[in-house]
C-alpha cells in the first residue's frame, strides 16, 4: 500500500482509527454479499427487473401521448434516469434504516446504544445492499440515452448541472430514509406511513412535476423537496418552461433544497432518538 | 377428520379480527395510499387531458374511479408475495401444521382472505370517499353492476391469496423463497395493472398481462366497480376469474401433496 513516509499525524491516526469498525462491518457485508453467489445472482436479476419495470411504468404512458406535463419521453429519460440513479443509490447506502421498527420491535436497537459509536452513523454503516447496483444501472442507462436522444452538449456547464443534480438527488433521498427513520421512533407498528414520503417521493421524482396541483407542489417540491432530484435540473438543462411561477433555472437550487432536507432529517432523527425509552431488551 | 366449511369461515373471521387490533397501522396504510392516490392522478389526468380528454375509453371520470378504486384494494390484495404460511414452510414449524385435521392450503388462503376483507374497512372505504369528494368519480348506474362488482372484488381478493400461496409452497422445493417473491412482487404490481390501467399497455404487453392471474386481482375488479366494464363483458372478466381461481387452487392443491412428501425440516 503506498502509505505516505513519516509519522501521521495525530489528526490523521484518529479519523483513520475512528473510521476502522465502520470499515470492518461494511467489508464483512460486502464478503457475505459475495459469498453467497446464486443468491446474490438472483438479487441482482430482480433489481434489474425493479428498474425496467419501473421505467415501463413511466414509457408506457407515452405510447398513447407524445407529451405529459411538457416533457416528451425523450426528456422523461432524463427525468428517470437523474431520479432513479439517486434513489438506487441512496437506497443502496440507507435504505436499511427501513429495518429500524424491526430492531425497535425485537429489542435489538439496545446494541447499537452499548457501542461508543453515534448511532445513525452504525444504523447506517450496518449494511450496504449492492444489488440495488442493477436498479442504478437502469437509471444510468436510460440517463446516457436521454442525453444522447436530446442531444446535450456536454459543456462544463452541463456536466456541472447533472453532477450538482445528482449529488444533491442522492443526497434528498437519503435525507428522507433518515427523516422516515425518525418518525419510526413514534410510529413503528405505523412504520407504512413513512411509505406516503419515501417511495411516494421516487414515484412523485419520476414525474413531471409540471403536472401537480399546488398540495403536490408543496408537499414534493417543498416539504420533501424530490422535484430537485430529476425534474427541475432537467429543465434547467433543456430550457423548457417549467410549472408556473417556477424560473427555469430552479434546477441549480437542488443544493439548497438538499441542505434543507438533511435539516428536517437531523430534527425528525433527533427527535425520535430522545423519544426512544427502550423495552429492557 | 376433516374440517367442514365453518371451520374455513371461522378461520376467515380471526383473520378479520386480527388485523383490526392494528388501527395505527391501518391509518398509516391509509396515509400511504392516498398519498399514492394523489400521484397518480396528476399524472394519469395529464395523459387523459394531453389526449383531448378520452384515452382507450377512459375519461376523467373513469379515471379517478380506476386511481381511487385501485389504491383502496391495495391493501387487501397482497400484491407484495409475503405470507405466514412461507415463513412456516422455511423454519419447518409447517410440520405442525400438518398435523392439524384442517387442509394446510385451505386453512392458510382462509385466514389471509379474512385479514385482507377487513383491511377494506380502514383502507378500502376512506380512500374511496377521498377520492369521491376530492376529485370525483364515475360509478356503474344500475344494482347488477354493484352486485358483479362486489362478487369481482372477493373473487380478486381470494385470487390474490391462493397465487401467493403458490408463491409460499415452491419453499417445500427451495427452502428460501425470497428471491422467488421479490419477483411476484416486482412482476404483480405492474401486470395488474396498479399504476397504469393494462387497457393503455400496449398491446404485446397487453396480452401478456392477460396471460397472468394478475388482472384478476386488480384490473378488472376495479373496472367492474368503476362501471367501465359492464354487461356480458363484465361476465366474462367475472369467468375469467373463476377460471384464475380454480387453476390456482389445483396448482396449490397439487404443490402442497408433493411438497409434504418433500418436505424436509432443517436443523432440530
Amino acid at each position: 500500500m503506498a502509505e505516505p513516509t513519516g509519522e501521521p499525524t495525530t489528526t490523521d491516526l484518529g479519523l483513520r482509527e475512528r473510521l476502522a469498525p465502520y470499515r470492518a462491518v461494511l467489508a464483512s457485508r460486502v464478503r457475505s454479499q459475495r459469498s453467497y453467489r446464486t443468491s446474490f445472482a438472483m438479487d441482482l436479476g430482480s433489481s434489474l427487473l425493479i428498474g425496467l419495470v419501473e421505467l415501463a411504468e413511466v414509457a408506457v404512458l407515452f405510447t398513447a401521448v407524445d407529451a405529459i406535463g411538457g416533457l416528451d419521453l425523450a426528456a422523461m429519460l432524463l427525468v428517470f434516469g437523474l431520479a432513479d440513479l439517486a434513489f438506487s443509490l441512496a437506497d443502496m447506502c440507507f435504505g436499511h434504516c427501513d429495518d429500524l421498527p424491526t430492531h425497535i420491535r425485537a429489542g435489538t436497537l439496545e446494541v447499537f446504544y452499548l457501542r461508543p459509536q453515534p448511532l445513525l452513523a452504525q444504523l447506517v454503516t450496518s449494511d450496504v445492499q449492492l444489488r440495488r447496483l442493477a436498479r442504478a444501472a437502469v437509471a444510468l442507462v436510460a440517463l446516457g440515452a436521454g442525453l444522447v436522444v436530446n442531444d446535450v452538449a456536454l459543456t462544463p456547464t452541463t456536466v456541472a448541472l447533472l453532477v450538482v443534480a445528482l449529488v444533491s438527488g442522492v443526497a434528498i433521498t437519503a435525507a428522507l430514509f433518515v427523516t422516515a427513520a425518525g418518525l419510526q421512533f413514534f410510529l413503528v407498528n405505523g412504520a407504512e406511513m413513512t411509505n406516503a414520503f419515501v417511495y411516494g417521493g421516487r414515484y412523485a421524482s419520476t414525474q413531471p412535476a409540471s403536472v401537480w396541483g399546488r398540495p403536490l407542489l408543496v408537499v414534493f417540491g417543498l416539504v420533501f423537496p424530490v422535484a430537485f432530484a430529476g425534474y427541475l435540473p432537467v429543465v434547467t438543462l433543456l430550457d423548457v418552461p417549467g410549472p408556473a411561477g417556477v424560473p427555469v433555472w430552479a434546477g441549480w437550487l437542488a443544493p439548497v433544497a438538499a441542505v434543507w432536507a438533511w435539516l428536517v432529517a437531523m430534527l425528525a432523527w433527533r427527535t425520535g432518538v430522545r423519544h426512544y425509552t427502550g423495552a429492557g431488551g | 377428520m376433516r374440517a367442514g366449511a365453518r371451520t374455513y369461515l371461522l378461520l376467515v373471521a380471526a383473520g378479520f379480527r386480527q388485523q383490526s387490533r392494528y388501527r395505527l397501522a391501518a391509518l398509516a396504510g391509509l396515509v400511504a395510499n392516498a398519498t399514492f392516490g394523489f400521484l397518480k392522478v396528476a399524472v394519469l389526468f395529464a395523459t387523459v387531458r394531453a389526449a383531448g380528454g378520452e384515452i382507450d375509453g377512459y375519461d376523467l371520470g373513469t379515471m379517478s374511479a380506476y386511481v381511487w378504486l385501485s389504491q383502496g384494494m391495495l391493501g387487501s390484495v397482497n400484491l407484495f408475495g409475503r405470507t405466514e404460511i412461507a415463513e412456516r414452510i422455511r423454519s419447518g414449524d409447517v410440520v405442525v401444521d400438518f398435523l392439524r385435521p384442517l387442509d394446510v392450503q385451505a386453512a392458510s388462503v382462509a385466514t389471509e382472505v379474512g385479514r385482507n376483507l377487513f383491511a377494506l374497512l380502514p383502507r378500502g372505504v376512506p380512500s374511496v370517499l377521498i377520492g369521491a369528494l376530492a376529485v370525483g368519480m364515475s360509478l356503474p348506474t344500475s344494482v347488477p353492476g354493484y352486485l358483479l362488482g362486489a362478487v369481482s372484488l372477493l373473487l380478486g381478493i381470494t385470487i390474490s391469496c391462493t397465487t401467493v400461496y403458490l408463491v409460499a409452497a415452491t419453499g417445500f422445493w427451495l427452502v428460501e423463497t425470497r428471491g422467488v417473491q421479490i419477483f411476484y412482487m416486482v412482476v404483480s404490481g405492474f401486470l395488474a395493472g396498479l399504476f397504469v390501467p393494462i387497457g393503455l399497455f400496449p398491446t404485446p404487453l397487453l396480452v401478456l398481462a392477460s396471460a397472468t392471474p394478475f388482472p384478476s386481482m386488480l384490473m378488472y375488479p376495479v373496472d367492474l366497480l368503476s362501471g367501465r366494464v359492464d354487461g356480458l363483458a363484465a361476465l366474462g372478466l367475472v369467468a375469467a376469474q373463476v377460471g384464475w381461481l380454480v387453476a390456482t387452487v389445483a396448482l396449490g392443491h397439487v404443490m402442497t401433496r408433493r411438497g409434504r412428501r418433500r418436505l424436509e425440516v432443517q436443523g432440530g
